[in-house]
């Protein structure tokens, strides 16, 4: 197991040294000189400004300065933005926020998606389960920022009138805790619930047509127990997988959501970063994502293990 | 064919009726069978006799899929939309006269099917020309994800050893970047988006997922009879490839590709939104979207008509998608 565990982080090296290469040279490409953005319209002094290309690295070729960002990197430190701020203390608080709602956004898919995905396999062929499968099309269609709008204007809006002024789930900020991520979290998660749903449907359709599940019948096993016990964890792998997966891919959506929703993440301040020419925050934020992708990889495959115990890592 | 059907099922029946209600449990016939051996559909074989090929198999049955022929409707009226949109409303929306500044925010009314934008302009005609950036967006990305994907998934299944380890690695860097924040960096860097750099910004980040696809189905294909037999009777390196491996690998890649296809219209409305992609005055969706957005609580109209467009577009394509996967590969599911 550890000596697996390892490998998979060697193996992951040439992944996050690859991604991050390829956005520091688009970073690089990025249009307007730093140093001269922070004199505003002035020229700033050509000694200051000499020094601080010099600080920087600016004069360096590409390849040079990207090795001294990344083993920066290994060394945990992400680098200063040009207003000399540590690029890790501005994303701390972001990252914090990102966080919260794509834990959020995962907790409602797995609640909804393994939730309808089930009810629509034991009503399997019968109205119940069409009207889940024919609204998971649908909501796999509807882009985000399609819902993100829709919910804003049905839940800020219209219920508020009804509820007579009073807020049941808020739609901008993050004022209010985790009541503030429920709307949010559920836009992201959008998308995702619907292929949740259908493939929580088909494993578990798979599994309680499996000869286990006809003995467990057979010796009398209550259904609740046949179900629970056997088919759903066995059905249970490819849902992890898809979740860990997700992770990864609900961190970088957000960028929309925290958008329409005014949401102090990552996502907008990577957006603030990109039209402020803050390179080091850019690659910083990036640079994060990677790692939690190639991370919740990790963990998903070790917790096969855990699920199955057929697998076992040497 | 044998490498697409299920593997020896044991109750081909069970098997067949879970294949179908997975998509359209109301609505599909009873005599769409996709899975069903060749030989229990007599209707498909050609009058001369020879055995249907995997596509006339799946046009056979595709013709028959109310998803398929109501999303066939709705593409082409959506495509006739893109090329001429002129047949659909008489204002044109790229002529600054028609936007009367004095009716901003009016609401739908006999005149302005949809109302009118913050700048008074006509939403219905908007929303129509929208289309067009829509569905060039979405094929041309399909297209080239398709072919940059597929060739090189053809070759590192083909070739595998250093070129497959290569291949692979280099998708792997890719898959870890996020779509909409890596096209985000790209296209921040070619300053004025339009439609070619959001295609190619969506491009050079969507191609793993057709390589993936490909060439983990030319594997698949590689390791079949017919391809040893063409070997043993000395056929080339380029003549098993395009000719024996290809048509036998392609029924996945082009599944993935269609449904790939509404994703790729999404994203570009979520760039254009995100003032990126798409600039005025050239007409998107998501550039409407964009537009209304500040207002949406006086006036909710111009904002909800190009999303209703936008959904349905991309409703029409996935629809499209699961259609053709049912039809040409009942395993995928």
């Amino acid at each position: 197991m550890g000596r697996y565990v390892i490998r998979r982080l060697i193996q992951a090296i040439p992944v996050l040294l690859g991604a991050t290469l390829l956005i520091f040279a688009v970073v690089f490409a990025l249009p307007g000189d730093p140093i001269a953005a922070l004199a505003g319209e002035k020229r700033g002094n050509p000694v200051v400004v000499a020094l601080l290309r010099e600080q920087y690295h600016l004069n360096d070729p590409l390849i040079v300065q990207y090795g001294y960002y990344i083993s920066g990197v290994f060394q945990g430190n992400l680098g200063r933005t040009y207003a000399n701020v540590e690029v890790s203390q501005i994303i701390a608080a972001k990252f914090q926020v990102t966080v919260n709602l794509a834990i959020t956004a995962l907790v409602l898919e797995a609640i909804f998606g393994v939730g309808l995905g089930l009810w629509a396999a034991l009503r399997r062929g019968k109205a119940t389960d069409s009207m889940i499968l024919a609204s998971t099309l649908i909501l796999v269609s509807v882009p985000t920022l399609v819902t993100g709008f829709v919910l804003q204007l049905l839940l800020g809006v219209q219920l508020r009138r009804w509820t007579g002024g009073v807020e049941i789930f808020p739609i901008a900020g993050v004022s209010d805790g985790w009541i503030s991520y429920v709307v949010p979290g559920f836009v992201l998660a959008g998308t995702s619930i619907a292929y949740l749903t259908r493939l929580t449907r088909t494993s578990l359709v798979e599994n309680l047509r499996a000869d286990y599940v006809r003995t467990a019948v057979a010796k009398g096993m209550p259904r609740r127990r046949v179900v629970g016990r056997h088919a759903l964890r066995n059905a249970l792998i490819p849902l992890i997988t898809f979740l860990g997966a997700d992770l990864g891919t609900l961190m970088g959506g957000a960028v929309i959501t925290e958008s329409i929703f005014n949401i102090p993440g990552i996502g907008q301040e990577l957006f603030r970063s990109v039209h402020e020419r803050q390179q080091p925050v850019v690659v910083g934020i990036v640079t994060i994502l990677v790692l939690v992708y190639i991370l919740a990889n990790l963990v998903v495959d070790l917790l096969y293990a855990v699920l199955d115990p057929r697998i076992r890592y040497e | 064919m044998s490498d697409i059907r299920p593997a020896g099922p044991l109750d081909p029946e069970t098997q067949q009726s879970e294949a179908l209600d997975q998509v359209a449990p109301a609505t599909v016939p009873d005599t769409a069978q996709p899975g069903v051996p060749p030989s229990a559909q007599p209707k498909t074989k050609k009058k001369d006799g020879k055995p249907a090929s995997l596509w006339t198999d799946a046009w056979y049955d595709l013709r028959r899929r109310p998803l398929f022929i109501g999303s066939a409707i709705m593409i082409f009226i959506l495509v006739v939309m893109a090329i001429f949109p002129q047949l659909f409303t008489s204002v044109n929306p790229y002529d600054a006269a028609t936007c009367q500044l004095i009716d901003a925010r009016t609401p739908p009314s006999a005149g302005h099917l949809f109302g009118q934008d913050n700048q008074g302009c006509d939403v219905f005609a908007k929303t129509i020309y929208g289309a067009r950036v829509s569905i060039m967006v979405g094929v041309t990305t399909m297209i080239v994800t398709a072919l940059f994907g597929g060739l090189l998934g053809l070759i590192a299944g083909f070739r595998s050893g250093a070129t497959d380890v290569i291949l692979s690695r280099t998708t792997e860097i890719f898959f870890a970047i996020p779509l909409i924040l890596g096209a985000l960096l790209i296209l921040v860097i070619f300053g004025r988006g339009n439609v070619w750099t959001v295609m190619l910004a969506l491009s050079v980040l969507a191609w793993p997922m057709t390589f993936r696809i490909m060439r983990a189905s030319v594997i698949t294909a590689k390791n079949q009879d017919y391809v040893m037999a063409a070997r043993a009777l000395g056929a080339g390196a380029g003549r098993i490839m395009f000719r024996h491996i290809l048509p036998n690998a392609l029924a996945p890649v082009i599944v993935i590709a269609m449904i790939n296809l509404g994703g790729f219209i999404a994203a570009e409305a979520a760039l254009s939104y995100l003032g990126v992609g798409i600039q005025s005055p050239e007409i998107s969706w998501g550039l409407m979207i964009a537009d209304a957005r500040d207002r949406f609580l006086e006036a909710w109209h111009p904002l909800i008509f190009p999303s209703i467009f936008l959904s349905i577009t991309v409703l029409a394509f996935i629809m499209l998608g699961d259609a053709v996967r049912d039809a040409l590969d009942p395993k995928l599911r």
